[in-house]
C-alpha cells in the first residue's frame, strides 16, 4: 500500500474502507468519511459521534464502520479525530460543485472568502477555490473545520488545503 | 512545505496553531563572547542563542570542531558553556537571568 | 558543609507522564510523596506533545499533552505531594539514601521507596558531519519548538519515520519550518499512516530505503547527500541525491536513561524490542533491589499513554508495599491498569513490545 511507502491512501485503497460511504449515500447529502486504514488503537470518532454512526467496539485496534444511514453529516468526528483522518463530504452542494469540510490546524486561520489552493493526498495542487465557512469551536480544541467548494469530480481528492495569503508573524 | 506562507523575521515562534500567541516574557540582555543578545528570563541559555542564530557553543579539545545543542534535556553535554565564570553548564537546562555572561571556550 | 538527612516514604524521580500519575496515585492512598526533577519545568515530555492523544477515554483520547500535563499536576498538587524542580539526583546508596543537588546545596534524603520514572534519550546516528551545530535529535527539535517556542533554524531534513519523526515533522510545520524531506531507512515508513497522512497532504515527500551519506557545511549544517539502501543497508552507487538544509533532526529510537537504576545495583538485562538496557523488573514494577521501582519508558520504550499506566502500577505497588493498600485491592487496581495497557498493545505496533515486556515481567527464560 503506498499508505507505507509513501505516506499517502490512494483513492482505491480509501474506496474499500469500512469508514467510507457509499456513493448512493454520498448523493443524497453530506456525510462523514472516515480515512483510518490502521489497527491502531483509538476511538474518540466512536465516542463523540452524537448519532453513534460510528461504531469501533473492542479491541480499540477496529476500523471504525460507519453507519452511513445514521450519519447526519453533522461534523464533529472531523475535529475530534486525532489523526486528523475524518473528513465531511456534500457530494451535491449544487449543480457543479461538492462542499469539503476538513481539519485545520495552523497558523493562521484562512477567513472566510479568502483564496485557497486545494491539495491532494500527496500534497499537489488539484484545483483552487474560497473559503465557504470556519468553525472553530472551544471544544474542537484547536483543530479548525474548514469548508470549502471543488468541482465534483475531485471531491474525494481534496483533502488539504494552503491559504493564498502571505503573513507575518509578529 | 510552508503551511502557512509565514514570513519569519528571526526564529521566535510569536503565533502558533496550538500554543496560542507567545506570553509575555520579561526581556533582558545577556552577554555571550562579548556580544550583548536579547533574552527572556527564565528560558534555557541555550534557547536564547537559538534564537539568536548562534549555532557553535563550544569548540571541541583535539580537533578543534564546533559543537552546538544535540539533546536539548540535559543528558549529551554538547551544550555546555562558561556562565559567570562557571564552566561545563549546561546551557539547555540553565535558566537565563539579566546580565549573565557566556563564553564559549576552547576546552 | 553540614549535611541534613530527612526521611521521606516515597521519592519519585521524574515529573513526566509517568512519575506524575505514580506520585498522584500513591498519594491518593495516603502516601507520602516527594516528587523530583532536575528540569526547571515538570511534565517531562509530556507538555511537548500537543497533538490529540490516541486511545480511548480512560487513556485521555482526544486531549492534548500540555493539558493531560496540567490535569496531572493540578492531581498532584491537590494531593499534597511534593513536588521539588531543579533537583537533580546524582545518587542512590544503601539503604535507599538519594544524594539530591538543587542549586549550589547538597541534601541526602531516606526513602522507604523509590520510583524511578526517568524516561529516556535519543539513540545518535553516526555520519561523516554527525557532530556539526545543526544535526539534533527530534526530540530536542521538538523541545526548542513547542517548549521555547524557538525556531532551531529554517529548512529541515528529518531522519526517521517512527512516530516521533513523523508528529515532530508535522510540529515542525505548525510551527512556521519548513521540512525538506522525511527520509527512513527501511523499506516502508514505520511509524502509524494517519502521522504520515498529515505530512504527505502538506507536500513533504517521505522518501524510504534513504539515508545520510555525509552531512556539510562550514562550522554548521548548510546541506546533506542522501543515498537509496538496498535490504540489506548496502548503499546503491549513482543514487547520491543533496538537500539543503540547516537543521537535520535524528528520530533514529529512543533508549532508557537507567543510570539511575545502575548506580543503585538494579540488574539490568539487554532487550532491544525495549530500546536497550532496561532494570530487571517483576509485575509489580519492583526492580532487583527491593524498596526500588521503575515506570515509564526506563521500562521500555513506549508511548506517553502506557507510561501513565505504569506510573499507576508503580504507585500502587510502591503503596501496598507501605502498608497504605491491602493487597486485594491492590492486585484488582493492577489488573485494571495492565488491561488498559493490553488494550493499547493490540497494535501490530505494540505486539512485540508487550511479549518483551511480558517475558521480563513474568521472569519467563529465553526459550521458553
Amino acid at each position: 500500500m503506498a499508505l507505507e511507502t509513501k505516506g499517502f491512501l490512494s483513492e482505491t485503497d480509501v474506496a474499500k474502507l469500512p469508514g467510507v460511504p457509499s456513493r448512493n449515500r454520498m448523493e443524497r447529502s453530506a456525510c462523514a468519511v472516515i480515512e483510518c486504514a490502521q489497527a491502531i488503537p483509538c476511538n474518540p470518532c466512536e465516542t463523540a459521534c452524537p448519532e453513534q454512526a460510528i461504531s469501533i467496539g473492542t479491541p480499540l485496534t477496529r476500523l471504525p464502520v460507519l453507519d452511513e444511514d445514521a450519519c447526519t453529516g453533522c461534523g464533529i468526528c472531523v475535529a475530534v479525530c486525532p489523526g486528523l483522518a475524518i473528513f465531511n463530504i456534500e457530494l451535491n452542494y449544487d449543480d457543479r460543485n461538492s462542499r469539503i469540510s476538513l481539519p485545520y490546524e495552523f497558523y493562521p486561520l484562512p477567513a472566510v472568502g479568502e483564496s485557497i489552493r486545494v491539495l491532494g493526498r500527496k500534497g499537489e495542487e488539484i484545483c483552487s477555490s474560497r473559503i465557504l465557512k470556519v468553525r472553530n469551536a472551544k471544544k474542537f480544541d484547536h483543530t479548525a473545520v474548514v469548508s470549502f467548494l471543488v468541482p465534483k469530480h475531485l471531491a474525494m481528492a481534496a483533502r488539504n488545503i494552503r491559504p493564498d495569503g502571505k503573513y507575518e508573524d509578529e | 512545505m510552508e503551511m502557512t506562507n509565514q514570513i519569519k523575521k528571526d526564529l521566535r515562534i510569536k503565533n502558533h496553531p496550538i500554543l496560542g500567541k507567545a506570553p509575555e516574557g520579561t526581556w533582558v540582555e545577556i552577554e555571550v563572547d562579548g556580544k550583548k543578545i536579547p533574552a527572556i528570563e527564565g528560558e534555557p541559555i541555550a534557547a536564547a542563542l537559538t534564537a539568536a542564530g548562534i549555532r557553535t557553543l563550544r569548540i571541541t579539545k583535539k580537533f578543534a570542531e564546533p559543537r552546538g545543542v544535540t539533546c536539548a534535556i540535559g543528558r549529551c553535554t554538547d551544550c555546555i558553556m562558561e556562565v559567570d565564570g562557571r564552566p561545563n553548564v549546561r546551557t539547555c537546562v540553565t535558566s537565563v537571568k539579566a546580565g549573565m555572561i557566556i563564553r564559549t571556550r576552547k576546552e | 558543609m553540614k549535611r541534613t538527612m530527612k526521611k521521606t516514604q516515597l521519592v519519585v524521580v521524574g515529573s513526566g507522564p509517568a512519575g506524575l500519575s505514580a506520585a498522584v496515585k500513591a498519594a491518593g492512598y495516603g502516601v507520602e510523596v516527594m516528587l523530583v526533577d532536575e528540569h526547571a519545568r515538570p511534565g517531562g515530555q509530556l507538555f511537548k506533545q500537543i497533538h490529540k492523544f490516541f486511545g480511548s477515554h480512560t487513556h485521555y483520547a482526544g486531549m492534548r499533552g500540555p493539558d493531560i500535563g496540567r490535569l496531572l499536576l493540578k492531581q498532584a498538587e491537590t494531593h499534597g505531594v511534593s513536588i521539588n524542580l531543579e533537583t537533580t539526583v546524582w545518587g542512590i546508596f544503601q539503604d535507599r539514601v538519594l544524594g539530591l543537588v538543587r542549586g549550589d546545596r547538597t541534601e541526602r534524603i531516606q526513602a522507604d521507596k523509590i520510583i524511578l520514572a526517568t524516561g529516556a534519550m535519543e539513540n545518535a546516528l553516526r555520519f561523516p558531519g554527525w557532530t556539526l551545530p545543526g544535526v539534533m535529535g527530534a526530540g530536542a527539535v521538538q523541545t526548542m519548538v513547542n517548549l521555547n517556542r524557538v525556531l532551531p533554524g529554517k529548512r529541515f531534513l528529518m531522519v526517521g519515520s517512527g512516530n516521533v519523526g513523523l508528529i515532530v515533522s508535522y510540529h515542525l510545520l505548525q510551527a512556521g519550518g519548513h521540512v525538506v524531506k522525511l527520509v527512513e531507512a527501511l523499506p516502508r515508513i514505520s511509524g502509524w499512516g494517519v502521522h504520515a497522512s498529515k505530512l504527505a497532504r502538506c507536500g513533504v515527500p517521505i522518501e524510504v530505503s534513504k539515508t545520510i551519506k555525509r552531512v556539510c557545511g562550514r562550522g554548521r549544517v548548510e546541506y546533506v547527500d542522501l543515498i537509496s539502501v538496498d535490504e540489506a543497508w548496502n548503499e546503491i552507487p549513482g543514487t547520491e541525491q543533496r538537500v539543503e538544509v540547516d537543521v537535520v533532526c535524528i528520530a533514529v529510537g529512543l533508549n532508557p536513561l537507567s543510570e539511575l537504576a545502575w548506580i543503585a545495583g538494579c540488574g539490568h538485562k539487554f532487550v532491544p524490542e525495549l530500546g536497550g538496557w532496561i532494570p530487571r523488573h517483576d509485575e509489580s514494577l519492583q526492580t532487583m533491589v527491593p524498596g526500588i521501582y521503575v515506570a515509564g519508558d526506563v521500562t521500555g520504550i513506549d508511548e506517553a499513554s502506557t507510561a501513565m499506566e505504569e506510573g499507576r502500577i508503580a504507585g500502587i505497588s510502591a503503596a501496598e508495599a507501605l502498608g497504605c493498600l491491602d493487597k486485594r485491592i491492590a492486585d484488582a487496581e493492577r489488573g485494571k491498569a495492565y488491561a488498559q495497557l493490553a488494550e493499547f498493545h493490540q497494535s501490530p505496533w505494540g505486539v512485540a513490545l508487550a511479549a518483551a515486556q511480558r517475558k521480563m515481567r513474568t521472569g519467563e527464560q529465553d526459550g521458553a
